[in-house]
């Protein structure tokens, strides 16, 4: 089946020849990184993880994301996402390889990243994160390939594909726990030690993986012949909106906590994301802007998505699903893993900008994960047509 | 109907037995004893370890004495470690094993409400607490990071992958990362990082975290750490075993009122601060 992707338009060359320069680019950077050390990066002593992990963070909420296409076809038998779950699992195996990018790229010694095999260590969250990751990367290649191979050659999918696919449901829901377990087990650090970080992680993981698959479909149905259906989007839609809500339900529990309770740990941090740190006449607030932006369209858009009239076009539904990832996007991709170091444990306050070869790195994996993407749509939409045709 | 009734009498009663046993099995499994002792109370009061548990106790009254005793502290640690020095204004790539706070940054969750002046500006040295519950070993991936019988929290260089999960996981601030190459050699083959290079002890490479060590390799040799040597002719920082009850730690600890850095986080330090 891959052949599929070896023919194509010029677009879709063109798309493809430009992500592959941003690899490039990016595999430059890594090289420099590689022979310097993590110093090239803007991490420092007090800020030790900075945007590898924060969008390692995110994209294991796109991944996970992935399972609300799966869940309602597989085990409701709801028809209209026939046509698309494949997209969501497919957008899962390339949001997890993102993952594992971001991790390697984040390792002082990448050369022993298999130590983590090697010494496996079951009191490290890391250790069941690694796991859960791989199985859930597993899971999506293996499930969506074979069920799309089957239906190419117009056979019935072998059983055991099912059960596979039934493990990937509450795999799904792992994936993200376990991420959350990595930050909300850890003892002072407040803005993480939280009991409703796990599920606040997949209430913005269900909004914004769907976000970024209606997108995605919108997309393809301006350039491809594949149409995912106006019943299959809006479903989406629906699901989006009500996810955001939880999301900016538990955000508001967050700030309820901290604020009523008055208990200075636990305001510090959303202080600073939100409204600034001042110190000895300095004023720590470099998130302030990108974390209320974040909550502004993040809401807006929201509450927007609640109204019939919103979403009556392709056009608007693709720009609000947009500003409800990009707003999931800051929140978690930035805010959530940045804030948890600032203040320090020892009350000092030390911001964090990334460095040009850091972001080269980071941009470099986004569009690795786009290629994959693409390389694995191009694939899907073919069969489908073909068969349709 | 009825059936089902019972069926769900039945589950329910089954889930409530569980969920009352079980936090108390867990922690007989986690733990190897159910029962906490009838001594303590409040947060970070538990049972002492049995065996050896090795711990400092700080008089930071001496250093407050001796105004250069803290910097002989640190200076003896970090060349007997071969620690490098990036410089003063590279706050991004440093790395310590041992330094001063301030009062309201060493106990930062203590009342800072109306402190007498003399005790804000208290050189608090500050160093890894070799916790009797690190977090950091809980958090490390691939066991870089253990606590030895004796109750030290040392670090295998060679293991370390450089996740920095450790770093997240310590409420102290006690580690470094090398965010860069700290073995760095001049053309004359002098280190470029290190003034003084100790060559009975490891330079580290890049990409690997660290932290004091409670000078494992000096007590393997019957020698106490380098900072309680420094401390001599006074007793700023006294070594000891906690446990004995005859070390003259436990004979301090007795005498003095002493406290601990965030005891409420359950990590036990191991060093106790007179103030």
């Amino acid at each position: 089946m891959i052949e599929k992707a070896l023919s194509g338009n010029r677009l879709y060359w063109t798309w493809l020849a430009i992500l592959l320069a941003i690899m490039g680019v990016g595999g430059l950077c890594y090289v420099q990184q590689f022979n310097y050390g993590l110093g090239i990066t803007g991490m420092s002593r007090d800020v030790s993880w900075g945007l590898y992990i924060s969008q390692f963070t995110f994209l294991v909420g796109v991944a996970a994301g992935g399972v609300m296409l799966v869940l309602p076809y597989y085990l409701h038998n709801y028809k209209v996402f026939g046509r698309i779950t494949i997209l969501g699992e497919f957008m899962a195996v390339a949001a997890v390889s993102m993952c594992l990018m971001f991790i390697l790229a984040d390792l002082g010694q990448p050369m022993r990243a298999l130590n983590v095999l090697l010494h496996p260590t079951p009191n490290s969250i890391l250790f069941w994160d690694m796991i859960v990751l791989n199985v859930y990367l597993f899971l999506n290649i293996v499930g969506g390939w074979v069920i799309l191979n089957a239906e190419k050659k117009e056979v019935p999918p072998p059983k055991w594909v099912k059960a596979l696919i039934y493990i990937s449901i509450p795999w799904a829901i792992s994936i993200h726990t376990v991420t959350a377990f990595l930050y909300c087990g850890l003892p002072g650090r407040h803005y993480w030690l939280t009991a409703i970080l796990a599920p606040r992680f997949l209430a913005s993981a269900f909004a914004a993986g769907p976000a970024l698959l209606v997108i995605c479909a919108l997309i393809l149905r301006r350039y491809t012949a594949f149409d995912a259906g106006k019943e299959a989007i809006n479903k989406l839609v629906t699901i989006i909106t009500y996810a955001a809500i939880l999301n900016f339900f538990f955000v508001g529990l967050e700030l309820f906590v901290g604020y009523y309770s008055n208990i200075p740990g636990h305001m510090h941090t959303l202080d600073y994301l939100f409204f600034g740190h001042e110190d000895g006449g300095v004023l720590y607030d470099n998130l302030v802007g990108p974390m209320r932006f974040s909550m502004f369209i993040g809401m807006a858009a929201t509450i927007a998505l609640l109204f019939p009239k919103m979403r009556d076009s392709y056009c608007k539904i693709g720009w609000l699903c947009g500003a409800i990832f990009l707003s999931l996007w800051i929140d978690k991709g930035l805010g959530l893993v940045l804030g948890g170091f600032v203040p320090s444990p020892l009350d000092y306050y030390v911001e964090y900008y990334p460095t040009a070869i850091e972001l080269g790195i980071t941009a470099a994996v986004w569009a690795t994960g786009a290629f994959i993407l693409t390389v694995l749509y191009k694939v899907a939409i073919s069969v489908k047509l073909t068969k349709e045709a | 109907m009825d059936n089902s009734r019972r069926k769900f009498l039945k589950l329910a009663g089954v889930s409530a037995i569980a969920g009352i046993a079980a936090p108390a099995a867990f922690n007989s499994l986690l733990k190897g004893e159910a029962f906490a002792s009838g001594g303590g109370s409040g947060h970070g009061e538990d049972k002492a370890p049995t065996g050896k548990r090795y711990g400092f106790v700080v008089d930071v009254q001496k250093f407050a004495a001796d105004k250069d005793l803290a910097q002989r502290c640190i200076n003896a640690c970090h060349t007997t470690h071969n620690v490098p020095d990036f410089g003063k204004d590279n706050k991004k790539d440093e790395i310590k094993w041992i330094w001063t706070e301030t009062f309201g940054h060493a106990f930062p969750d203590h009342s800072q409400y109306k402190k007498n002046t003399q005790l804000v500006d208290l050189p608090i040295m500050t160093f890894c607490n070799h916790c009797d519950n690190p977090p950091c070993v809980r958090a490390c991936p691939t066991k870089a990071t253990f606590k030895n019988a004796d109750g030290m929290v040392l670090m295998d260089f060679h293991r370390c992958i450089g996740c920095r999960f450790c770093m997240a996981a310590c409420p102290y601030g006690a580690r470094s990362f090398n965010w860069r190459n700290p073995a760095v050699k001049n053309e004359d083959g002098s280190y470029k990082y290190i003034r003084r290079p100790n060559l009975d002890f490891p330079t580290r490479m890049r990409g690997v975290v660290e932290k004091c060590n409670m000078c494992a390799e000096r007590l393997a040799e019957g020698k106490q750490p380098a900072c309680v040597d420094a401390c001599r002719p006074t007793d700023g920082i006294i070594f000891g075993d906690l446990n004995d009850p005859n070390s003259e730690v436990s004979k301090v600890l007795r005498e003095k009122f002493t406290i601990q850095r965030k005891p409420a986080l359950g990590t036990k330090p191991s060093i106790f601060y007179i103030i």
